[in-house]
């Protein structure tokens, strides 16, 4: 269920080891043609270490190979499925009496942990994921053979889906999923807030100059959306190409867009502020300050041509942008008055390079097994990772003020690099949108009312990132998106999203309430925590056993059935009663009311509850059930404290009613 | 998403005056005069006691400043037990404090405006700007010796005076016969035993405990002369549904010479069933444990107790839990701190480590006794602080009575107040207090804490919210009910709190407060409930470090409308059985005109 297409297949699978070798019957023959050699479709007797045990607890199953995941069925025929694409890095670990480990890391943070008896075997499977794993052509992508049973205008409605969606949103037809039905109040709060030029410095390839993106006041979603993402994305976003194609270079054609900055300043005469936000973190600025002063000129040029102030002289212009070299060299103005229209802001956000390097050692820590609260701290601490993900939001609440959070949809976000959905270059893989997607996620923290959507919609949105199943994601602009024709091979995730919308949307969410406007999030770091239901979304062990949303989400529902059953009975009474009065009586009249609304009968008490609303085997924790890592935890403890002592490892704690 | 249920007054007005630790002003008046003197039998109240150690009543145009709120300009009163500021233009604007929730103060000048920093023992800081720097140091000085009174007697409680009928006597709720009755009616293995009437075998015991049906109380005597304060094992919690037993004790006397007991033996033996063995948690280091014998404690034995096993899990104790948490209150009042500072202090304080320790032991605890089917001794060197946080934590994980309203409070009223943990000695002082005492620990603090980590786990399984916790770490520290005074049973005796003051279950137990306290999503349900006690699972509690730091305007919003969303069912789900039983009685009503 919660990767739409593949909950499909799934049913005619489901518990049963002879179907899941059906399809692996149904593979194009190409895919795993260099994996036939010796290989089987299924490798029996395989264990899944549990990822937290120092005992080496584990579970025994069998292993399949499938065309697009791999399959591990258990036991208990609990089903583990993994997405090829989902896979970050295959590892073969040096063979134990109990036979050879492979360690697979996905990119949703799932970790597992197969202990394989035969070397062979194990050599195998290592080599078929590695090329399953990494494709080479787009076309080899999931996306491209995934076949949701859609026809084509049902695909093509899908892909116009969101376009559709900003039209109603215009008409402020309150009905899409995705808070569209504020626009209103949108462009209010917009009409506030000034141009902002984005200077940033991606030193991509040689010579690339950092990239330029504007805030105006046109009346275009699209565009909202796009500075929005842009500036989260801020130095990633070489291609902020969909609504500002000009911008690929800095000081070769931005003078190209001067009539574009000209229309903004006639559009807004009040605005006397020009913002120059640097997202690189200071030590990194000052130096490329001193030696970047043609990209200053430039932006004091810009400014000039904001404000009309056309006749600007030479000497005028040196000596703004002398000050603006001061001023960024942290020296200050000399005179206000000369660059008054000039305001600077540093954030320190870090590289993409860095980022990535953050991401990994954060989740190092967060996988060490016997984790001290002490280690985990510093650990954290050392990734530096919350302090990026703060520094994106202090950058994000200083530029925006405006509902950056709920824009999450169209955006020129280079997701075939970043997401390194085909074997390509490591450096370029950075984890920008998870960052994105965790800031929206903190500020969901901080206003549980001001969101329509649940952690689970983040959840699933990040997971179909790396799924390549829809051509969403796919390609790093729209222009290569064009050329890879996705819209006619692929599918759009939305569709399957907004289908499933009752499972994404906020139970608490206010929507009347224009307290919400403007955000005003609180960065002091100690709001700040570690996202546990991303980075251990499948190591259901950590997670709160009950949970909280999903019992409001259901006694929603709960209060919608009570509703349609009160009107239900009450249209009844009213018939009753005037058949009463008619002399008519139908006994079937009462019958016909289920004395017992099944919804009253739910009991709320530990409902297995699920991050990501599912149930089927797609989500599988690995370990068959979730009580018995808690155990062994404590049961760890006490080992290592006496060894003497028996291992209280026992079986399990049954968690339902 | 969190959802904390919101405090009173945090969102509005003066957030100084939650309900449980300020009485209404007009409940407080009585305070103000000698005509209000109390009822008969009852010390004359009045601020004559007082009156020299309040060397200014009153000033006038003095300044409040909090976080987050406006500064309110007001009236400054001190009374014997309250500060007092309340603004001339609006009668909401009052803020009452107790003095004895006053942990420090500071005080400082610019010119003649005086500024006086108050830190509370619940955390919270509030700034007076006080003009005229006599007026600044009397009020310094007079607040100074007010919050530090030494005789206990003269504390609020023994003046205070409910404004609230009092339904049912606090003070009677939780008596032991009854308590034993609910929970060893299983069994005729455990009686109660009278052998501390006087408080003379162990005088950090209540006059009642429970202890093996086959020990006599002359053999309990004996035992208590070889256990630390002579405190004896004795039963702390009887799992019914296997009969294994939680007892806890302090550590035996065992000195370097490896003294032993036969009755002790004997004692602890009477609980395990033929074949059985049992577990003895020390909540001490093994090494620490063993240097305890140079001062004549010590450790069970193997060769004595060879029916048990023995295991050390060691859970701090005293200035190491005190000095953490003041590290960690330190960082969480100090906005200015970048990522890594915070989290660098975070982890330096330890404080989620010893989260993490107590409830790990207390798991392991419950373990043995519901998986492994053993009983289980708990001790530490006295068994007043990690034992008592062992032993009520396992109850909770164990036994769903312990997560309703009324269990916890007979939890808290069983394992903590009876079962002697010195609450004067170890809530005298808070975060914010200079002069450290050895025997000051926030024990009591971190037992909730741990608590709050399993309601977070388990949401729906508890009685009680988030609130009723933060009530009774605010109860411990600084209160108008004589609950928590005393270090025991023994001295509560003697100084008559059940006569002289009010208990706080009498206060909480009302309607009126409960709804505030009560969890919307509770269903009961019968089972074990086991925590993750992975660092990932653990959280910093917010809702009492961070409480007066950040505005919790919109947690607390999101949790009025789960509870609007909680109440709308039940409407809802009356109305359809209304509807239901009124189309039913038409039915039967004309049944008979309709069969024919």
């Amino acid at each position: 269920m919660t990767q739409p297409g593949a909950g499909r297949l799934t049913p005619a699978l489901a518990g049963s080891v002879s179907s899941a070798g059906l399809l692996f019957g149904t593979l194009s023959g190409g895919l795993v043609a260099d994996v036939s050699s010796g290989w089987s479709t299924s490798v029996e007797q395989v264990k899944l270490l549990d990822r937290f045990s120092t005992s080496n607890k584990s579970l025994t199953g069998t292993l399949y190979l499938t065309a697009t995941h791999l399959l591990f069925i258990d036991s208990h025929q609990k089903e583990t499925w993994i997405l090829h694409h989902h896979i970050a890095s295959v590892e073969k670990l040096a063979l134990t009496t109990s036979g050879c480990p492979l360690v697979i890391q996905c990119k949703n943070f799932r970790i597992v942990h197969f202990i394989v008896p035969r070397e062979r075997d194990c050599h195998d499977i290592y080599n078929s994921l590695l090329q399953l794993s990494k494709q080479a052509k787009y076309e080899d992508l999931y996306a491209f053979s995934y076949n949701p049973k859609q026809n084509d205008s049902e695909r093509l409605q899908g892909w116009q889906l969101i376009d559709l969606a900003e039209e109603y949103k215009r008409m402020g037809v309150p009905n899409s999923n995705w808070h569209l039905s504020d626009a209103n109040r949108e462009y209010k709060v917009r009409k506030l807030s000034k141009p902002i030029i984005v200077g940033s410095s991606k030193f991509r390839s040689k010579g690339r100059f950092p990239v330029l993106s504007y805030y105006h006041q046109e009346k275009e979603i699209q565009s909202r959306h796009i500075w929005i993402i842009c500036f989260l994305f801020f130095k990633n976003q070489a291609a902020i190409c969909r609504c500002s194609q000009p911008l690929s270079g800095f000081s070769a054609r931005c003078l190209e867009d001067e009539h574009l900055l000209q229309a903004i300043s006639k559009a807004n005469p009040v605005n006397h502020y020009m913002y120059v936000v640097d997202t690189r973190p200071k030590h990194r600025m000052q130096s490329w300050w001193a030696t970047q002063k043609d990209i200053g000129r430039i932006i004091v040029r810009i400014s000039s041509k904001i404000w009309n102030d056309e006749k600007i002289r030479e000497s005028d212009e040196k000596k703004r942008l002398n000050a603006m070299a001061n001023r960024a060299a942290g020296k200050g103005y000399e005179n206000e008055d000369n660059y008054s229209n000039i305001r600077f802001q540093f954030v320190g956000i870090e590289n993409i390079h860095v980022m990535r390097s953050s991401l990994q050692k954060l989740l190092e820590v967060s996988g060490t097994k016997g984790l001290s609260v002490n280690d985990f701290y510093s650990g954290l601490e050392n990734s530096g990772w919350l302090r990026h993900i703060k520094a994106v939001m202090d950058a994000a609440i200083f530029l925006a003020r405006v509902l950056i959070e709920k824009d999450w949809i169209s955006f020129g976000h280079k997701f075939s690099e970043r997401c390194g959905h085909l074997d390509g270059d490591a450096k370029e893989v950075s984890p920008v949108f998870t960052q994105f997607l965790e800031c929206v996620w903190h500020l969901t923290e901080q206003f549980p009312q001001a969101f329509e959507f649940n952690e689970a919609f983040l959840l699933q949105i990040h997971e179909h990132i790396h799924s390549c199943q829809f051509g969403n994601f796919l390609g790093n602009c729209q222009k290569e998106r064009e050329e890879l024709k996705l819209k006619e091979k692929t599918y759009s995730l939305w569709p399957f999203l907004l289908d499933e919308q009752k499972k994404y949307l906020n139970p608490l969410y206010s929507s009347k309430s224009q307290k919400f406007a403007v955000l005003e999030p609180n960065t002091v770091s100690f709001n700040f925590k570690f996202w546990r239901n991303m980075y251990h979304q499948f190591d259901r062990t950590l997670h709160p056993r009950q949970s909280l949303f999903n019992i409001i989400m259901n006694m929603n529902e709960q209060n919608k059935q009570l509703e349609e059953d009160i009107k239900d009975l009450e249209s009844k009474m009213k018939q009753y009663k005037k058949k009463q009065a008619d002399g008519v009586l139908t006994k079937e009249l009462l019958h016909s009311v289920h004395p017992e609304s099944s919804t009253l009968k739910d009991s709320l008490c530990f409902k297995e509850q699920t991050l990501l609303p599912v149930n089927d085997a797609l989500r599988t924790i690995e370990g068959s059930n979730p009580a018995d890592n808690r155990y062994s935890e404590y049961a760890e403890e006490f080992s290592k404290s006496e060894p003497a002592v028996v291992s209280l490892e026992y079986g399990v704690a049954r968690m339902t009613c | 998403a969190s959802l904390r249920p919101p405090r009173p007054g945090a969102g509005l007005g003066l957030p100084a005056r939650p309900p449980p630790l300020q009485p209404a002003p007009r409940a407080a008046l009585p305070l103000l005069g000698p005509a209000a003197s109390g009822a008969p039998g009852l010390p004359p109240l009045g601020d004559m006691e007082f009156a020299e150690l309040i060397k200014t009543p009153r000033v006038d145009n003095v300044v409040l400043h909090r976080p987050f709120y406006p500064a309110v300009e007001g009236t400054l009163c001190l009374t014997g037990h309250h500060l007092i500021l309340s603004s001339r233009q609006d009668n909401t604007e009052e803020l009452w404090l107790l003095h004895s929730n006053i942990d420090a103060i500071d005080k400082r000048f610019v010119g003649p405006l005086g500024t006086i920093i108050i830190k509370c023992k619940d955390f919270r800081i509030i700034q007076l700007d006080i003009p005229g720097m006599e007026e600044c140091l009397n009020i310094a000085s007079s607040i100074e010796a007010l919050s530090t009174l030494d005789s206990i007697t003269l504390m609020y409680p023994f003046f205070y005076r409910p404004m609230f009928a009092v339904t049912e006597d606090g003070w009677h709720s939780f008596l032991p016969e009854q308590e034993f009755e609910l929970h060893s009616a299983a069994t005729s293995e455990w009686r109660l035993s009278y052998v501390n009437k006087e408080f003379a075998v162990c005088p950090s015991y209540p006059p009642i405990v429970v202890v093996p049906s086959s020990v006599d109380d002359e053999a309990l005597r004996k035992v208590a002369a070889f256990r630390h304060g002579g405190r004896f094992p004795v039963l702390s919690y009887y799992h019914k549904k296997n009969g294994m037993v939680i007892m806890r004790s302090g550590q035996p006397l065992t000195g370097t010479n490896g003294r032993r007991c036969k009755e002790d033996e004997k004692l602890i033996n009477a609980t395990l069933r033929a074949g059985k063995r049992g577990y003895i948690v020390d909540t001490r280091a093994l090494n620490v444990a063993q240097q305890a014998r140079a001062k004549g404690g010590g450790f069970e034995q193997e060769a004595h107790y060879p029916q048990w096993r023995r295991i050390h899990k060691s859970i701090e104790r005293y200035h190491v839990l005190q000095e953490s948490l003041i590290r960690l209150v330190e960082a969480c009042n100090d906005q200015t701190h970048n990522m890594d500072r915070w989290l660098g202090k975070l982890e330096a304080s330890n404080w989620l480590t010893h989260v993490k320790e107590i409830l790990t032991t207390a798991c392991l605890a419950a373990q043995c006794v519901d998986r492994e089917g053993a009983s289980i001794l708990i001790h530490g060197t006295e068994g007043t602080d990690s034992t008592l946080q062992v032993t009520s934590l396992a109850q909770i994980i164990l036994e769903p009575r312990s997560r309703t309203i009324r269990g916890f409070e007979a939890l808290v009223e069983r394992e903590w107040l009876q079962a002697g943990h010195p609450f004067q000695q170890r809530c005298a002082q808070s975060a914010y207090c200079s002069s450290r005492q050895k025997w000051e620990a926030p024990v009591f603090l971190l037992f909730l804490d741990c608590v709050w980590q399993i309601l977070r786990q388990f949401p729906c399984s508890f009685e009680f919210n988030e609130n009723f916790l933060i009530l009774l770490f605010e109860h411990a520290y600084a209160s108008q009910f004589g609950t928590f005074l005393g270090n025991n049973e023994s001295e509560r005796c003697k100084l008559k709190l059940q006569q002289k003051t009010m208990s706080l279950w009498s206060w909480v137990n009302r309607p009126s407060e409960l709804s505030r306290l009560t969890n919307p999503l509770f269903e009961a349900n019968n089972l074990v409930i086991w925590p993750s006690v992975a660092p990932q699972s653990l959280q910093l509690w917010e809702g009492i470090f961070l409480r007066w730091n950040r505005s919790s305007r919109y947690l607390d919003e999101a949790y009025e409308e789960m509870v609007n969303i909680m109440e709308y069912n039940k409407e809802l789900q009356a109305k359809v059985n209304v509807l239901r039983r009124q189309l039913a009685e038409l039915e039967t009503e004309d049944g008979p005109q309709a069969s024919p």
